[in-house]
């Protein structure tokens, strides 16, 4: 496949973001210099100054709501891509209609039971619309255990189990590195259509 | 019983076996839970009604905060 190939095909794909935190606003911007065809992305938060040690955003946007920051700093990567944001809390009942066109979501929450809403809502509703995960990215260092590994349409992008605490603490480099792989097995599913 | 539990083969005494018996045998004592059996999402609530039997491909994803 040729590069022009590539961005001719992405540039007719849509990914749904459920998050802007770490994995989300990072993914988001991996995607969007890919010149995918257009992101959907929800987040209800607001920007706090312990955000920026790992989120896409900046000092001066702090109090702002990430689903607003987030269309305003992919803009600026490219002013003609398309972003659909929504300034809202993810819920079962609003999941279906957000990602509704959407060729594959990612689930980039920060919260072990906000994830388990979103796979089970996923799952439920579309059981063969693919489902990216982030899942264990705590700390720093340990390259390597960071991997992708796919069962069914859901496709886990992590270490599968450091969890954040007062000792592992989530940092720009291992959140990044998870939210681009994130964003590279979204061209893998997007360009190859099936993975295995 | 053989089965594939997270990509894994596995053999079990029992012939079938139900989720919440399948958890306390591997000791699986996490809250948060994706369970799927034959790509089919299991809730909490059918855990102890949804049947594992031979040759199911069962997934017990543990759920952990970060991002």
């Amino acid at each position: 496949m040729t590069f022009a190939e590539i961005k001719a095909i992405l540039a007719s794909k849509t990914v749904g973001i459920a998050g802007a935190g770490g994995l989300g606003s990072n993914c988001a911007s991996a995607l969007v210099r890919t010149g995918i065809g257009k992101i959907i992305i929800a987040d209800f938060d607001i920007i706090e100054e312990s955000n920026l040690n790992r989120q896409f955003y900046f000092k001066t946007q702090i109090g702002m709501k990430k689903a607003i920051a987030i269309k305003e700093n992919l803009l600026f990567i490219n002013p003609d891509a398309q972003i659909e944001n929504h300034d809202t809390f993810l819920t079962p009942e609003n999941i279906p209609e957000i990602f509704n066109n959407c060729d594959v979501i990612v689930e980039a929450f920060d919260k072990a039971d906000q994830k388990q809403m979103l796979i089970e809502t996923v799952l439920s509703v579309w059981p063969e619309k693919p489902l990216v995960i982030g899942l264990g990215m705590a700390g720093f260092g340990n390259s390597n255990t960071l991997k992708m590994h796919q069962s069914g349409k859901l496709y886990i992008c992590g270490d599968e189990h450091t969890e954040i605490s007062e000792d592992l603490p989530p940092i720009a480099p291992r959140v990044g590195m998870v939210a681009n792989m994130q964003a590279n097995t979204v061209l893998e599913i997007l360009l190859n259509k099936e993975i295995d | 019983m053989e089965i594939t539990l997270n990509n894994r083969k596995e053999i079990f005494e029992a012939e079938t076996m139900t989720v919440t018996e399948l958890l306390q045998i591997k000791n699986f004592t996490f809250k948060m839970l994706i369970v799927k059996i034959n790509e089919k999402l299991i809730r909490k609530e059918e855990y102890s009604s949804a049947i594992i039997s031979d040759g199911n491909q069962v997934m017990v994803l543990h759920l952990i905060s970060g991002g």
